[in-house]
């Protein structure tokens, strides 16, 4: 078993572009093994805190901490999956199986582990089909299933179902439960209040760059502290 | 008129007829625009995509200049490449002036820019869109450049086409380095422009048709292969 890469610390992150503070002085820890969810209004900051803690963009200030202060090995243990997924020009298998040799996977352990992959998200009939031409609902869970097969400890999710229909949004969600329950930290944003309920365990709630709440979902959905959360909760129009 | 027209007779005949001398200057002009072609794409598609994925001192002289070059006058290209083979040059040891290797050498010259900066812009382009999830993936920029040329491959055709388009056509540098000898390096460019100079006008025009033939028939084939690919990929 390789040493865990969490707790993550984030630790006074502030993000600058075009003279512009987007993100103020976010401070949190997330513990290993829950879902966490960061929640928000649109241009709240979500998007942009997922990306620094995932390293594609580096901080203007603070600093993201994995545990155990390796960030070659920590970044092998994170895996991401966006709002629109980037499928590569080739078959739905070889998606899988590209992403399984960046991370240095022998070509002879691809196979069972592309097709298990694929088995899981319901794409093994299709792992001929070329990623491009299947639907949005099947692409976000193919974007799913590659980040599942390189087995991350944390997966990080930035709107994945922002773009689909309530039956796809279903099939997704399940995936994200079955990969929490495989044992990966979720850490992903949403604008949707419902799912957030539906997946949520613990609840960052962000307002214009600024980290306002962190507390279990049960406390926060019970009644948050701040008046932003409050009027999002209520349903108010926020930004 | 009458020149017009029997020319046209003339030329109609001679493509009908397939002399050997006409096949033989075909087929040498196909050889070493192909070769001249391959040979760039080699070199063009790596160079353009290093240049557009990786960040190294000197980077936007190096984009400058293979701008700037796209436009290199042909038979400034065959000078160069003359002056370098020649007996008295730096490679003239090769003995490589006047065979059709010289002139698939300044094809190379002229093409291989316009492939690396089209290279370069398209690569580019894509980076934007795949950067984020490659580099989640564990993609360095160096790993990306060939998953980003073969992601490109249909849009790389056409570019590939464009350099055909101008190795093809193109006689000012295959005239100098060739040196137009028959049977030797005589390809249907300097054919065209010998013929016309002797005012034999019909021969030139019926190679000048061919060589419009030929060049529409690949660009249509190479064209139903891309949107073939595009429509089974996606």
């Amino acid at each position: 078993m390789t040493a865990s890469i969490l707790p993550l610390v984030l630790d006074g992150l502030c993000f600058d572009a075009r003279g512009e503070r987007l993100i103020h002085h976010l401070t949190a820890t997330l513990r290993g093994g829950t879902r966490t969810i960061l929640l928000g209004p649109n241009g709240a900051g979500k998007s942009l805190t997922l990306r620094l803690a995932h390293g594609l963009l580096a901080p203007s200030a603070g600093s993201v901490r994995w545990e155990g202060d390796n960030a070659k090995a920590a970044r092998e243990r994170q895996a991401m999956v966006f709002q629109r997924p980037v499928m590569l020009r080739r078959s739905v298998a070889a998606n899988v199986d590209y992403a399984l040799g960046l991370r240095g996977t022998p070509r002879a352990a691809r196979r069972p582990l592309v097709a298990e992959a694929l088995a899981r998200a319901g794409l093994g009939d299709v792992a001929k089909r070329p990623a491009r031409v299947l639907s949005a609902g099947e692409q976000q869970r193919l974007a799913l299933a590659r980040a599942w097969a390189v087995e991350p400890e944390v997966l990080f999710l930035d709107e994945p179902t922002a773009n689909l229909d309530p039956a796809a949004t279903r099939a997704v969600e399940d995936m994200i439960t079955a990969i929490h329950q495989a044992g990966a930290t979720i850490i992903m944003t949403t604008h949707d209040l419902g799912q957030a309920h539906r997946l949520g365990e613990e609840i960052l709630f962000l307002h214009r760059g600024h980290l306002m709440e962190q507390m279990t979902a049960e406390t926060f959905f019970a009644g948050p502290q701040s008046a932003e959360a409050q009027a999002f909760l209520a349903g108010e129009l926020l930004w | 008129m009458s020149d017009f027209h029997d020319a046209f007779a003339a030329a109609f005949s001679l493509i009908f007829g397939l002399n050997a001398d006409l096949v033989e200057i075909i087929g040498l002009s196909l050889k070493i625009t192909f070769s001249g072609v391959a040979l760039s794409a080699l070199i063009g598609l790596p160079l353009g995509a290093a240049v557009a994925l990786l960040r190294f001192p000197g980077r936007g002289i190096v984009v400058v200049a293979l701008n700037a070059f796209m436009g290199l006058p042909p038979v400034v290209v065959g000078l160069v490449v003359y002056l370098m083979l020649s007996r008295a040059g730096p490679f003239g040891i090769l003995g490589l002036l006047f065979t059709p290797t010289a002139m698939i050498i300044a094809q190379c010259f002229l093409i291989t820019p316009i492939l690396a900066a089209l290279t370069r812009q398209i690569i580019a382009d894509l980076w934007e869109e795949y950067s984020e999830q490659l580099r989640s993936l564990g993609a360095t920029p160096a790993r990306a450049i060939p998953t980003l040329l073969i992601d490109a491959r249909a849009t790389l055709l056409t570019t590939i086409l464009a350099g055909f388009g101008r190795a093809f056509g193109e006689v000012g540098a295959v005239m100098i380095v060739g040196g137009n000898i028959a049977h030797g390096t005589r390809v249907m460019t300097t054919a065209i422009a010998l013929e016309t100079s002797k005012g034999d006008l019909p021969l030139a025009l019926g190679l000048g048709m061919i060589l419009l033939l030929l060049s529409l028939a690949i660009n249509g084939g190479a064209y139903m292969l891309g949107d073939m690919a595009r429509r089974r990929r996606g």
